[in-house]
């Protein structure tokens, strides 16, 4: 797995790996987040059974770069924007989020429109997934005193 | 608000933000820590020391409950170990912390060792400081769980808690002094397993076999049994940190004194060792001296790490 840190600033990628609402099948989440780990990236994994209170409290504690939510259940159209809602509350926009799982293919668009910035389905290479965060997930940049 | 300012106030943001600079060691955090620094030594910190598996989040986790019901607020540094390969880590000692996500009196952070030995990380000190000077009544520091060598803990924290759990049955023989030494508070957990008593005899006899310079100053360190996914045994637990802190109080001068000067030796040394490189570093490359060339040459074995660092220090320390 090539690593996609960035070696300059030693700045390293934090993703939070979490899966929202009742469903338990957490295989799919942690092969990602050791997918992840291999790419050089931090993973904070919190599991299941994640209300979206939890996931954006965690997401901003942790002052992750990332969100990954894990679905398989089809409660993506509640969990997802509600995520998406908490983060503006919370002052927090500008962490990316991403969704993987299983989707009907009709919703993927709406979910898109909402702020989820890309959807990997069953069948996604992890290496392809792990690509697209190096180039489209930057670290956060450092205060200024 | 300035940054300093909002983390005063307790912001989360503003401080998980800090602490993430902190993390990534970026030369902008010097002036804000320098600046938070005053408003330090409130919290008690508190460290948890022990091998992977025994229960130390799960530890942290109930204490959490404990001092919340007391009306404390917490703050949480889990410490997990980052891949020596690949440079990433995957963070979990979360999960045993859940039902306090929401409460806005506990704040968790999950930390990488990021090629750090001793069992903390290069930044766990400052980040103990930014929690305490946020407002945090206590600070709970759990380290990566390697066991023996972690021995970090001690110059971070108030009170060390070292945790076992029943069954290491001749690996408590082979605990290294260390080890042993720097336990204020032994914990024995999933004391219900088999072997329990043996190990409690097992530890009693090497606490005093090892640490009777913490007798003779007058702390006989406890040890306490705990089933922590029971809830069973906080009270003892927490009652026995609150003595041993009562005890480091009560002998100001020497005792608290004593954990003080090693904390700020040891994070004085740290600052030391971390700025003495960076601008070592920082000279020889202003001198066209490329360190990849040097680490070249030390392949090539036409100079050796030792004869190299003399020079350079001969030259950088005329």
């Amino acid at each position: 797995m090539r690593r996609y840190v960035s070696m300059s600033q030693n700045r390293r990628l934090r993703i939070l790996i979490a899966k929202p609402g009742l469903d338990g099948h957490d295989r799919g989440a942690r092969v990602i987040a050791r997918a992840f780990r291999d790419a050089g990236f931090e993973v904070v994994y919190t599991g299941c059974h994640q209300t979206p209170e939890q996931i954006v409290s965690t997401a901003v504690q942790e002052d992750v770069d990332l969100i990954g939510l894990s679905i398989l259940s089809g409660a993506h159209t509640y969990s997802f924007p509600r995520v998406v809602e908490l983060l503006k509350e919370n002052d927090a926009e500008d962490i990316t989020v991403i969704g993987g799982g299983i989707f009907p293919l009709e919703d993927i668009p709406e979910l898109k429109r909402i702020g989820i910035r890309e959807i990997f389905e069953p069948g996604a290479k992890l290496l392809d997934i792990c690509k697209w965060v190096g180039e489209n997930v930057k670290p956060r940049e450092a205060m200024v005193a | 608000m300035g940054i300093v300012d909002q983390i005063l106030a307790g912001e989360v943001r503003a401080t998980a933000r800090l602490l993430r600079d902190i993390d990534d060691r970026v030369p902008s955090i010097q002036p804000l820590l320098k600046e938070l620094y005053p408003h330090t030594g409130k919290a008690f910190i508190v460290g948890f020391t022990g091998s992977p598996g025994v229960g130390k989040s799960s530890l942290v986790d109930q204490l959490t409950i404990y001092y919340r019901k007391q009306g404390l607020t917490v703050g949480i540094l889990a410490v997990d170990p980052t891949s020596p390969f690949t440079g990433g880590a995957i963070l979990g000692d979360r999960i045993r912390m859940q039902r306090h996500f929401l409460d806005k009196g506990v704040f968790i952070r999950s930390l990488a060792t990021r090629g750090h030995f001793g069992g903390l990380t290069k930044s766990t000190n400052d980040m103990i400081n930014v929690l305490d000077a946020m407002g945090k009544d206590v600070v709970l520091v759990e380290t990566v769980g390697v066991g023996q060598d972690e021995v970090e803990i001690a110059n971070s924290a108030h009170t060390t808690v070292l945790v076992t759990i029943p069954g290491m049955g001749d690996e408590v023989q082979a605990i290294k002094a260390g080890i042993m030494e720097i336990g204020n508070v032994f914990v024995v957990n999933k004391a219900d397993r088999e072997g329990s008593r043996k190990t409690i005899r097992e530890l009693r006899n090497l606490i005093e076999l090892g640490i009777r310079h913490q007798e003779l100053n007058g702390w006989e360190p406890p040890i306490i049994q705990t089933e922590a996914v029971k809830s069973r045994g906080i009270e003892e637990l927490a009652l026995a940190i609150q003595k041993h802190r009562e005890f480091l109080l009560a002998n100001e001068k020497t005792q608290l004194r004593e954990a003080l000067v090693k904390r700020a030796r040891s994070q004085l040394l740290e600052v030391l060792k971390d700025e003495a490189l960076r601008a070592i570093l920082n000279r020889i490359e202003t001198r066209g001296v490329s360190l990849e060339e040097l680490v070249c040459r030390i392949v090539e074995k036409s100079a050796d790490p030792y004869s190299i660092v003399q020079e350079m220090l001969a030259e950088e320390l005329r």
